[in-house]
């Protein structure tokens, strides 16, 4: 399994998530400066957390602006798999390839903390390792992670099945009070339409080796590698 | 070709909640202007920009903006063009 991990001025988890993929899967991992091309025809490209672009503007819309989300939106039309965590969900919501937009947090302040989500479902290429419903703990570090979107679309990517992460408490259990930062029906990660792109806000990169308090991670990253290996 | 300048104010829309405007009305409030109702937080931007007509130099603004700076799913934008550098 060969991936690739784009890096944008700010982008600053990237080396985070070349470690995590490596250790938890052995494979190879290279690390993509944004101003070059996406030339190695990937399994897995990954938009890694951080400031790209020092967030100027809006999180993540100087970035979905750059050359090489053409090359990323060719990988996506081939069926590859793109994930972007955290700054990464921004950059793929500005470049289009997912619906909606992250907000500032709904209570003023930059989260960083653990984080329990739940998983919606276990048939997407990112969640075959778990069980359906289960609680995994990613932390969380961001300042726009309040997941938006226009009512009757919001509806309509329920109705899709396109939740794949909601935040809820260690029981597993939604509402307000395990909502960190707002976001419409607590969602914390999402799929494109054809269920290759996935959209995360918590870090499953600092959540991979139990020297960090939690190995939830290494499931999140042996599914992806399960399924690429089944295709 | 003459030299505008465009000024670009950009909020977040009616109905999407404007966390850093009401962070700022709270304390507002709390520093006794009880009689506010509501503050937006925006982003103000300006261009400067070469073009035949005021109304090419506007179409220029309304275009950058639709490219970058305004994401039509959460913000609106308002615009003014003036002559000059």
């Amino acid at each position: 399994m060969k991936v690739a991990v784009i890096a944008f001025p700010g982008s600053n988890c990237d080396d985070d998530v070349v470690q995590a993929v490596s250790d938890v899967l052995g494979c190879s991992v290279t690390k993509v400066w944004h101003r070059n091309r996406l030339d190695t025809e990937p399994d897995l490209i990954i938009l890694p957390g951080g400031f790209s672009y020092g967030d100027y503007l809006r999180s993540g819309a100087m970035a979905a602006r750059s050359p090489i989300m053409d090359d990323v939106r060719r990988e996506v039309r081939r069926g590859r798999l793109v994930l972007g965590i955290c700054n990464g969900f921004q950059v793929l919501t500005e470049s289009g390839l997912l619906p909606g937009a992250l907000l500032t947090n709904r209570h003023p302040g930059f989260l960083c903390r653990p984080c329990t989500v739940r998983v919606e479902r276990t048939d997407s290429p990112f969640t075959g390792t778990f069980r359906e419903g289960q609680v995994v703990n990613f932390p969380i570090a961001h300042n726009e992670g309040r997941y938006y979107l226009p009512p009757s679309d919001l509806e309509k990517l329920e109705k899709d099945g396109r939740v794949l992460f909601r935040y809820c408490n260690d029981r597993g259990e939604t509402g307000d009070d395990f909502n960190p930062n707002g976001a419409l029906n607590h969602i914390a990660g999402i799929l494109s339409e054809e269920g290759n792109v996935l959209g995360l806000m918590p870090h499953p990169e600092r959540s991979s080796d139990i020297l960090l308090g939690c190995d939830d991670g290494i499931l999140f990253w042996k599914s992806i590698q399960t399924w690429v290996e089944r295709r | 070709m003459a030299v505008y300048r465009a000024f670009v104010t950009i909020t977040l829309k009616k109905g999407v909640l404007d966390s850093q405007g009401k962070a700022v009305a709270s304390s507002l409030h709390d520093m006794g202007y009880g009689k506010l109702e509501e503050v937006r937080v925006g982003r103000y931007v300006e261009l400067a920009l070469e073009a035949a007509s005021h109304d090419e130099a506007l179409t220029m603004t309304e275009s950058i903006c639709d490219d970058l700076l305004v994401n039509d799913l959460i913000e609106e934008r308002r615009i003014e063009v003036v002559t000059g550098p």
